[in-house]
């Protein structure tokens, strides 16, 4: 059984996911030994991948909330998996920031990698593969599939371009990854033979058929940890966060912008995709505990921002207080707060990706990270200071860039719910601008530092093109967000009609006790 | 109309992009070209919007939608009324003379293009910020111009106390936005809806609590932007700026904006006594604190913030206790008068190759002529001299708090009128007259600014002269009176009467009272000049408090930044460090020491394993005897 929808006329999901594999592949077994192609082929393979995610954007639907671009074939029949693949709005959006920034870091790191290239690029164009097929996997088991397939590249990222620390990053990035991935295995294995309709059919892996299955409490709740845990590793949510800030540190740029732009992406994705819609019951049930997790991580994570003395752990900081957001946005249940955490984590994958080439940009031409061997760097770099600002003031949620309207939304979403909540997380923003505005003052205003910067170069062509494109479109978010809010919001209202009736019945005493320490909804 | 609304914020938005992008290579000292054509014709439009709305016209304009999640729909859209246009005609106005001047006293800058580039865009969001029709639009602009000074105040960023101040600035902003921002969701969660028009209509339904809690949260942003107490920190320090933006963001335009805010959201604040007795209290209390510390500064730009921050209170008070037309007379007469006192003061600055401590002036009324008579006049409005435009705006203030019987607002509004003379004269005395102070090189040095930066500061010194008695005339039913009796006809709280007797001695004292603190800081400085020095000593601990600000930045160090610093510090070292980390990796060498443990096992020897598996048999056969017993 084989069947794709006629939307583009060939099977587009599937051409984008693996055409970096064929670009890595080509890479690996017919360019060996030819070093001065592997960059050429990588910008060439994450191009047309772009190209290819942009016809998709082109040709998507924005009136439904139904799956398209469906493929479907069977796979291990006898284990009830097939492969099938299909988006809707919420993972649009998010293959759109992957292929975008899988196409970015490639010329960010044309001259930062010297050794290995081979593996480096090849690595990267794997790990599109994994992160493309993982958006679009609308199996449970092809979805853990593409799971793990990111995980092996990325461990390597770090493991063999990192920093000196490296093998410590890797390993911890890895084991934590790992240990979250093993619950999620064992409760889809666990769902999937659960949601068989007799005992003698094959386990139940399709998420189509899975959205109809009914799980009794207990189930839904065990199930539902194994999977938020999985998943809140990636976010990653306080306090599960701490290989984040080691990851980033030894990871080289491309990984951390990947790391930050598109892994942690998974996180929030999976919830949306798997825990809302499987595992209603439990997740309205954990609500106001997850709640009370992302106001900590917001503030928890603005405060050790500020104390950070190297430049990529207060941006890593940085993403776990704004991650806050994401799920405190998700676990609001309206279609505002959901909608403003989609719009945070894209707006977060544009300006941490960002900040996080600019940091690399800067050690490439000062060989430190550290803020205290900075300072005054706006007077030999002024094209440099001047988009380190930009990308500072979106992350600071500025209005009229794209950090702003998620934030706003996000929050809006959480007052509605409990007004004592948002004014907390909403303190949150106070202490980003804190953080980034004291950050950039160390490192870019005051007295030149050194009088040899005079004599390094600013920002070059290749690199101004790399942090252009991802400046346009933090502005478009924040001025024109409509755009990216309609490709969202028949998936996010179709969601939020999902859960708001497991919503109204369930009334649990702490859900009642928040409510009415806030006014409630 | 709609094109001229269109491009008045557009024009320097434009200009701001090209100039940013293009000036540090092409345009350099050229820059000003465009940024100053942009505002010139910003104002023409500006003086067309204003004209049409006089004639009694307006506008509201939806643009297109700006965001749309789920029930949540905000347009980007223009709202055109009498206070719009009262606010466009002080911004734009002021707008263009800043402009003008910062090409004079810019000149040879290195930043010279990013001066004006920012310059531009603060135009635009000023512009924004008042055109806006609903509060989200506003907020954004709010933040905009928020950012603007930020980038202005550290212009000159190689300085540390510059980068610091902006810093601060931005923060201390921020923190009154973190309650603007609440009081927007809280509109929202009420409401429905963020359109002005919406809201107002619909002020009367919310009830009394919720529209107190969204009155003083949308305040708390005023309090900030507006550079009131506990907020006014800023503001002080924000002096490091270039003194064109001194004059036009931290005196003339960016600060009222807290003002406009409170006066646009009047049917909404009609609505809250408590609201309002709480922007009356905060703003007279802001309005004499400052005064006093006026008082005592030596940096003559440190007294001028201090008296915007004592002006703003003012409007505060009128605000508060519902003399809203007062309140927009004096942000319009301040912002006429107050730009020019800070261009005069950079003019001097100006002559005097960057001096702005007053205990090294004296002396310069020959040799700045154009500069010392624009400042007196400024001065004297400052003062409310009988006649001048800060004597109309600032009575009218009074009157309003005596005849809404607000006598206790009043008695210290008519004591701040009597410092704010003082203060005045301290400076003109004390930079002007006397002998001069300063080395003798410096002294012949001196030599009045270019026309470029004198004619900015005769055209001010005009309306600072004539606006009140052109809008003024008569007091409590003049043209400004009838101008924005519209705007402000759901929330007037006191009913309206003519001016009388009673109205004509309350103007007559206070113009007594401003006089005699003239005479006061004549009597001080000029004719007994031991004077000052003696009563300082005799004051003692007053005097070192009002001297050090009243240690306000120090508390907030104490018991704010450091504490968070130190808590921040130990959430990190410890908590995140320590007990999480440290909880991961003890994880990892429990595996590691577990499987130590079991490695003597595993020894690949048959014989073990066989025995092993004996004693499990055993064990197996022992505890199934035991259960089947």
């Amino acid at each position: 059984m084989y069947s794709f929808q006629q939307q583009v006329g060939f099977p587009i999901l599937s051409v984008m996911t693996f055409l970096p594999t064929l670009g890595a592949l080509a890479m690996l077994l017919l360019m060996r030994g030819r070093p001065h192609l592997y960059k050429y082929t990588a910008l060439a393979t994450t191009g047309a991948t772009f190209i290819l995610s942009l016809a998709m954007v082109w040709k998507f639907d924005q009136y439904t909330a139904d799956f398209q671009f469906i493929e479907k074939v069977n796979w291990i029949q006898r284990l009830g998996a097939s492969y099938h693949m299909g988006v809707d709005g919420i993972s649009v959006l998010l293959i759109l920031l992957t292929t975008l920034l899988s196409l970015i870091i490639i010329p960010a790191s044309w001259n930062y990698i010297k050794d290995r290239e081979l593996g480096f690029f090849a690595s990267f164009l794997f790990l599109e593969t994994g992160m493309l097929g993982t958006f679009c996997a609308r199996d449970l088991l092809l979805f853990y599939v593409f799971w793990e397939i990111m995980l092996i590249p990325m461990y390597f990222i770090i493991g063999v371009w990192g920093g000196p620390r490296r093998v410590y990053a890797a390993l911890k990035f890895f084991l934590f990854t790992m240990a979250g991935s093993v619950l999620m295995l064992v409760a889809i294995v666990g769902i999937a033979y659960l949601a068989r309709p007799n005992q003698y059919a094959a386990p139940v892996f399709d998420l189509d058929q899975l959205q109809h299955a009914v799980f009794s409490f207990p189930v839904q709740m065990a199930a539902f940890l194994a999977f938020f845990i999985a998943f809140a590793i990636k976010v990653p949510m306080w306090p599960l966060h701490t290989w984040l800030p080691d990851a980033h540190v030894e990871a080289p740029t491309a990984g951390s912008v990947i790391l930050a732009g598109v892994l942690l992406k998974m996180g929030g994705y999976g919830i949306i995709r798997f825990c809302i819609p499987l595992f209603p019951d439990a997740v309205v049930t954990a609500m106001p505990y997850i709640l009370i997790l992302s106001i900590i991580a917001i503030i928890y994570g603005a405060l050790v921002s500020l104390v950070q003395k190297d430049l990529k752990k207060l941006v890593a900081y940085s993403s776990v207080s704004h991650m806050g957001f994401v799920t405190g946005g998700i676990f609001a249940f309206s279609v505002i707060g959901l909608e403003g955490a989609l719009l945070v984590m894209f707006s977060h994958g544009l300006l941490t990706g960002a900040l996080f080439l600019m940091v690399g940009f800067m050690y490439e031409r000062l060989h430190t990270r550290e803020i205290s061997a900075m300072g005054g760097l706006a007077s030999p770099f002024p094209v440099m200071a001047a988009f380190l600002l930009f990308f500072t003031l979106g992350s600071l949620g500025l209005p009229g860039l794209s950090g702003f309207v998620g934030e706003f939304l996000s929050l809006l979403g959480l007052f509605t719910y409990n007004k004592a909540m948002a004014v907390v997380a909403a303190a949150g923003i106070i202490m980003a601008a804190a953080y980034l505005l004291w950050m950039y003052l160390r490192v870019m205003f005051v007295e030149t530092r050194d009088e040899k910067w005079f004599r390094l170069s600013d920002l070059n062509l290749r690199e101004i093109a790399s942090l252009a494109p991802l400046a346009g479109l933090a502005v478009w978010v924040g001025v024109y967000p409509d755009t990216f809010i309609n490709i969202i919001q028949p998936s996010a209202s179709h969601l939020i009609n999902h859960i708001s009736p497991y919503l109204a019945q369930h009334g649990d005493f702490l859900t009642r006790f928040f409510a009415s320490l806030g006014g409630g909804r | 109309m709609k094109a001229a609304v269109l491009l008045i914020p557009l024009l320097p938005l434009a200009s701001f992009i090209i100039t940013g992008f293009f000036g540090r290579r092409y345009f350099k000292d050229k820059s000003h070209y465009l940024s100053v054509a942009s505002v010139a014709i910003s104002w023409i439009l500006s003086m067309y919007v204003f004209i049409q709305v006089e004639r009694g016209q307006t506008l509201s304009w939806q643009l297109y939608t700006w965001i749309a999640a789920g029930k949540f729909h905000v347009d980007i859209g223009f709202l055109v009324d009498e206070l719009t246009a009262i606010m466009l005609l002080v911004v734009s106005t002021v707008g263009l003379m800043v402009h003008i001047y910062s090409i004079g006293y810019m000149h040879g800058d290195k930043g010279y293009y990013r001066f004006f580039a920012y310059i531009n865009l603060f135009m635009f969001s000023m512009f924004m910020l008042v055109l806006a029709n609903n509060y989200l639009l506003l907020y954004v602009f709010w933040e905009a111009v928020g950012l603007c000074s930020y980038l202005l105040i550290a212009f000159w960023f190689p300085k540390l106390s510059a980068s610091n101040a902006g810093m601060k600035a931005f923060l201390v902003n921020r923190v009154g936005d973190f309650g603007f921002s609440l009081g927007i969701m809280l509109i929202f969660v009420t409401l429905g809806t963020l359109d002005y028009s919406s809201v107002f209509a619909a002020a009367g339904t919310i009830g009394g609590g919720m529209v107190t809690a969204i009155c003083l949260l949308l305040f708390t942003g005023a309090v900030g932007k507006s550079a009131q107490f506990p907020l006014h920190v800023w503001l002080p320090d924000a002096m490091e700026g270039p003194t064109p933006v001194s004059s036009l963001i931290h005196a003339a335009t960016m600060v009222n904006a807290g003002v406009y805010m409170v006066a646009r959201s009047s049917p909404l604040f009609a609505h809250s006594h408590t609201a309002m007795l709480v922007v009356a209290a905060i703003g007279t209390f802001t309005a004499i604190f400052a005064a006093i510390i006026a008082l005592v500064q030596n940096d003559i730009k440190k007294v001028l913030a201090y008296s915007t921050i004592s002006q703003l209170g003012y409007m505060f008070m009128a605000l508060g206790v519902g003399a809203w037309t007062a309140a927009m007379f004096h942000l319009l007469a301040h912002g006429f008068f107050k730009g020019l006192l800070f261009l005069c003061s950079g003019s001097v600055i100006h002559a005097l190759g960057g001096e702005q401590d007053m205990r090294k002036m004296g002396g310069l009324r020959k040799k700045i002529k154009i500069t010392y008579w624009t400042f007196f006049i400024g001065a004297l409005a400052l003062s409310g001299f009988p006649g001048l435009s800060g004597f109309f705006s600032k009575d009218a203030i009074l009157s309003g708090a005596f005849s809404g019987g607000y006598w206790y607002f009043w008695i210290v509004a008519l004591i701040t009128v009597f410092l704010t003379a003082f203060y005045s004269f301290r400076l003109i005395f004390m930079t002007f007259h006397s002998e001069p102070r300063m080395d003798a090189k410096v002294f012949a040095h001196v030599h009045e600014s270019p026309p470029v930066m004198t004619a900015p500061l005769i055209v001010l010194s005009v309306p600072t002269v004539v606006a009140g008695l052109f809008l003024g005339i008569p007091p409590e039913s003049g043209h400004i009176d009838h101008f924005l009796h519209r705007v402000f006809a759901a929330a007037i709280v006191t009913p309206e009467h003519q001016f009388g007797f009673l109205s004509g001695s309350l103007m007559a004292i206070s113009a007594v009272v401003g006089i005699g603190g003239i005479l006061l800081a004549w009597h001080f400085y000029l004719r007994c000049p031991f004077l000052p020095a003696a009563t300082c000593k005799r004051a003692g601990r007053l005097y070192t408090l009002a001297l050090n600000k009243f240690y306000v930045d120090e508390i907030y160090f104490a018991v704010f930044i450091n504490p968070l610093r130190r808590f921040s510090r130990w959430l990190w070292r410890i908590v995140d460090a320590g007990v999480i980390d440290g909880a991961v990796n003890g994880a990892g060498w429990l595996a590691l020491g577990a499987g130590r443990l079991l490695r003597p096992i595993q020894t690949g020897k048959v014989q073990g394993y066989l025995f092993a598996m004996f004693l499990g048999l055993l064990a197996l056969m022992v505890v199934y005897i035991i259960l089947t017993l």
